[in-house]
């Protein structure tokens, strides 16, 4: 188990050199200036902005820009935002807390409600119950969240003024009322996330309990004598939330890219909103910080969710 | 310490989890009881339940849907969010904004374009003294006893230090050009500074007006001039967190997110400050942000509405907001290439010594300008937030000429078309060689836009000419960016749309732009100013006329004469003047719009 660990850790290196040049290039190519805003404004003349940009190091061809940047990446370094002129690395940590609180309750919710729907409805199988459950999976899993997250606003925010529209980042919690605005204000963002997530979920676990179901230890199980809700939590509920266990740790580091819709439509100032604000604004260093950062968890959580499929499924071995 | 507060806040919400599915099931489960109520005002319903154990009756927490019954605190959106609160280093319109709230220039300019006197005591005039007759300096007095909300004076060395500052090539200010055009600036006395010009100059308010004038200061920037504005991580905090004289100072910055205010007990009218709390919420988008104002009642002004008429009506008609317009945004017109962008040429591809092969014709292009229906693009996209306009200089008011008119004449454009030598058949028309008439039609892409360039390509069908429509994203058509073809400033296509005005109330950077020393060519990477290529050695001889002229009256007749022969050759064509609202909720006194400056320049007055 350890050697695999370490082999694993020591292939992720030259994954991540890849994907750092791979980003890096294409954002190096795309079009756009950080002071775009100002094209045309003869206040700011081309001069001006010609100085900015060598001031920026952005006159410098792509490959001597790239060096500069992971040379200091290396020593800790996330370089300066071009739009904040400050340090990147102060921005995210700024971020992470919204984000971890919106998209990361909102996962745990989609968790819970998703794997008893998912159970319920392979047991129960073409039930109204499972057909219900499919139908809104269907629907949840094919309604893009600015089509959800819009509507939800009409309906609740606008029409019914229970929730708020924007969601206020510099409230603090400091009694029962503001608890209470601090959980009204992310209903609606919260919402809509968790009608997509649990779409997906709850057909995988529905999945995975249809093919375990027919199976021999099933019927072995049964033909002891366990009432049926004992076979199903003991053992085929047990069995079929290995592949979930796996897909819900691979969905983790989505949590830590934000939601970028959802987050820009209600304002909540988390990575995802980071992320879409700094690609339009150019601002490089934020965007290598941020795509570098969800790398790096794409590939520890690969090795997680490996190491975690070794531990539930005993049939797994790694030598 | 603020990164680990919220850290802990975030594990607290993270434990409140558990009550949401509860929060979200009651939420479900209301509707049927609840709908009358919801709409009613909730303060209202607590004020009667006011002895409710859990409502402590001293806090001023608000619920969220009407935070507005909070007299003390205002709520701005902007659909960007400011990122850099000293404005030298701004990378946008919200930066500056932000900044206005903490920091001062000498002068403001007010909605009808005049100067108002911030830091300075009096605007200098040639009558009072302060402006030198030959324009080659100006003196301004500033205001006595005013402090920065550290406690320390305001003095005349701040605003030496501002010029140096940003006139510094390696500060690489935004704002350098309002500043490297000064020779000298001395300090008459603490309160006195006699500024000297480069060049004489007849606008004697280049620097320290408006919102690239605010001044900076000396104390806290001193160390910050040059490379180490952006490197050292002192002045990368002062640019986050600048220190002021305004009726405001800082309490918290989220760059890219929230500045939050409070009022600066070291300023001069401190009494008079109406807010306890300033918050300015950026990012989401401008119709949603005009909902939380016009339809919730959420905050209290959203910022520049730049919305369609068929989804800004709807807002707007919530009631609970007044849309307040006017000046200019910028006018939208249609820039015409004199050059050819043919892509068989080459690199000579809209290079000035390539004509192109019929929009060099004036009547061509008086035909095109006479068959746009100007006032079905208002009607229809823009509805209160733009005007039909004729000029390309439209501000200020006193420049705006009343010589022209632009009204839908699609026989008479016929009628110029056939003079020119271009017969229809079949509706199309064609040059004597066969060939038939077709622009290549190229915008930034937004709703609004995609809506004109469709209006535009069925005026031009009308009149038998062929248009093929293109539109770019934002980013890429502004950007200036050499290595690409898609930009403005290169203009590879027949006819281009965006909006455009002067950055201040002398026109003379602004008419500058149709030049021919200005022409967009591959020499000066595409950055000259005169995308079209126009050139007209008339012009040239007006607009020097015009930029030697010192005397106002006499440089206001020239500037309307220099638009009006733009106009009258047919050098661009004007649309619409845009006045994109900004909502203001009822019941909020201070907010003008405003053409020349920030509109939150008067923030200081603002009260509910």
């Amino acid at each position: 188990m350890t050697q695999y660990i370490i082999r694993k850790i020591l292939v992720a290196f030259p994954t991540l050199l890849i994907i750092s040049v791979l980003i890096f290039a294409v954002l190096a190519l795309a079009p756009g200036d950080p002071l775009a805003q100002f094209a045309l404004n003869p206040a700011i003349p081309a001069s001006t902005r010609i100085r900015i940009r060598e001031q920026f190091g952005l006159d410098k061809p792509w490959y001597v820009r790239y060096y500069k940047w992971s040379t200091s990446m290396v020593q800790g370094e996330w370089g300066f935002s071009f739009s904040s002129k400050s340090p990147v690395i102060n921005i995210v940590m700024q971020r992470i807390p919204q984000t971890l609180q919106v998209v990361g309750i909102s996962y745990l919710l989609a968790i819970l409600i998703a794997i008893p729907i998912g159970v319920i409805s392979a047991v129960k199988q073409y039930t109204i119950f499972d057909q219900v459950a499919t139908f809104l999976s269907f629907i949840g899993g094919s309604l893009p969240s600015f089509f959800t997250g819009l509507s939800f606003m009409l309906i609740f925010a606008i029409h019914f003024h229970w929730f708020p529209i924007v969601y206020s980042t510099t409230l603090e919690i400091t009694n029962f009322a503001t608890l209470k605005q601090a959980i009204n204000q992310m209903v609606l963002p919260v919402l809509v996330l968790v009608v997509q997530q649990t779409a997906s979920l709850t057909r995988f676990m529905r999945s995975s309990m249809l093919d375990n179901l027919p199976l021999d230890y099933v019927r072995t199980a049964r033909a002891k004598g366990l009432n049926d809700w004992t076979v199903i939590t003991r053992h085929v509920v047990v069995n079929s939330i290995i592949p979930v266990i796996t897909l819900v740790a691979l969905g983790i580091p989505g949590i830590f890219a934000g939601a970028i819709i959802t987050e820009n439509l209600f304002r909540v100032n988390g990575l995802g909103q980071l992320l879409v604000t700094s690609i339009q604004n150019s601002d490089t260093p934020v965007v290598m910080a941020l795509s570098f950062i969800f790398s790096i968890l794409v590939v520890i959580f690969n090795v997680i969710a490996d190491i975690m499929y070794g531990i539930f499924d005993p049939r797994v071995k790694y030598n | 310490m603020q990164i680990a507060s919220s850290w802990k806040r975030s594990a607290a919400l993270l434990a409140a989890a558990l009550l949401l599915p509860l929060l979200v099931a009651c939420g479900g489960a209301a509707p049927a009881a609840e709908p009358t109520k919801a709409a009613e005002p909730t303060a209202a319903a607590e004020a009667t339940m006011a002895p409710e154990p859990t409502a402590a009756p001293a806090e001023p927490t608000a619920a969220p849907a009407e935070p507005t019954s909070d007299p003390k605190s205002l709520k701005i959106l902007y659909w960007q969010a400011p990122t850099v609160l000293n404005p030298h280093v701004s990378s946008g319109t919200k930066d500056f904004d932000a900044a206005t709230v903490i920091l001062e220039p000498l002068a403001h300019y007010n909605e009808k374009d005049e100067l108002v006197a911030y830091l300075a005591e009096e605007i200098p005039t040639i009558e009072n003294g302060g402006v030198a007759k030959d324009g080659t300096s100006v003196t301004w007095k500033l205001k006595k006893g005013v402090k920065w909300s550290d406690g320390t004076d305001f003095t005349a060395d701040d605003v030496i230090f501002t010029w140096k500052y940003a006139s510094d090539p390696k500060t690489a200010a935004t704002t350098a050009s309002n500043y490297n055009i000064i020779k000298d600036i001395t300090a008459v006395d603490a309160n006195t500074v006699k500024i000297t010009w480069a060049a004489p100059t007849p606008n004697p308010y280049g620097s320290y007006v408006s919102f690239s004038g605010m001044i900076l200061q000396k104390k806290q920037f001193e160390n910050c001039i040059g490379e180490k504005a952006l490197t050292d991580a002192a002045c990368q905090a002062a640019n986050l967190a600048p220190i002021g004289t305004n009726a405001y100072m800082l309490k918290e910055f989220k760059p890219g997110d929230t500045v939050t205010y409070v009022k600066n007990p070291a300023y001069r009218n401190a009494d008079k400050t109406a807010f306890d709390n300033v918050e300015i919420k950026g990012g989401g988008d401008a119709a949603t942000a005009g909902n939380a104002v016009c339809q919730t009642g959420e905050a209290d002004y959203a910022w520049n509405l730049q919305i369609p008429k068929a989804a800004l009506e709807p807002i707007l008609a919530g009631g609970k907001c007044q849309p307040i317009a006017g000046g200019s945004f910028g006018v939208e017109r249609i820039v015409v290439n004199f050059a050819n962008p043919d892509a068989a040429l080459g690199k000579k591809r809209s290079e000035p010594s390539q004509p192109h092969p019929f929009l060099t014709n004036p009547k061509v292009r008086q035909a095109i300008n006479m068959a746009i229906d100007r006032q079905a693009i208002v009607d229809n996209l823009y509805g209160p937030t733009g005007v039909a306009n004729c000029n390309i200089l439209v501000v200020p008011e006193s420049v705006n000429s009343k010589n022209t008119k632009c009204d839908r004449d699609i026989e008479g454009a016929k009628k110029l078309m056939d003079e020119a030598g271009f017969p229809e058949k079949d509706g199309v028309r064609a040059d004597k060689d066969g060939k038939p008439l077709a622009l290549y039609f190229q915008t930034s892409i937004n709703s609004l836009r995609q809506g004109e360039q469709a209006i535009v390509k069925s005026n031009l069908a009308e009149l038998g000419i062929a248009v093929s429509l293109k539109a770019v994203d934002a980013g890429v058509f502004f950007s200036g960016d050499v290595g690409i073809d898609d930009t403005l400033n290169k203009m590879y296509v027949d006819i281009q749309m965006y909006t455009n005005g002067p950055d201040g109330t002398d026109s003379a950077a602004y008419l500058k732009g149709w030049t021919c020393e200005k022409m967009n060519s591959a020499e000066n990477k595409w950055n000259g100013g005169n995308d079209g290529r126009y050139c007209n050695k008339d012009y040239d001889a007006l607009f020097a006329k015009y930029d030697a002229e010192f005397d106002i009256a006499k440089r206001t007749a020239l500037a309307i004469e220099a638009n009006d022969f733009l106009i009258n050759d047919n050098a661009v064509i004007p649309l619409v003047n845009r006045r994109t609202p900004n909502a203001i909720i009822n019941g909020l006194v201070g907010p003008t719009y405003n053409t020349f400056d920030s509109g939150l320049w008067n923030i200081d007055s603002w009260h509910k």
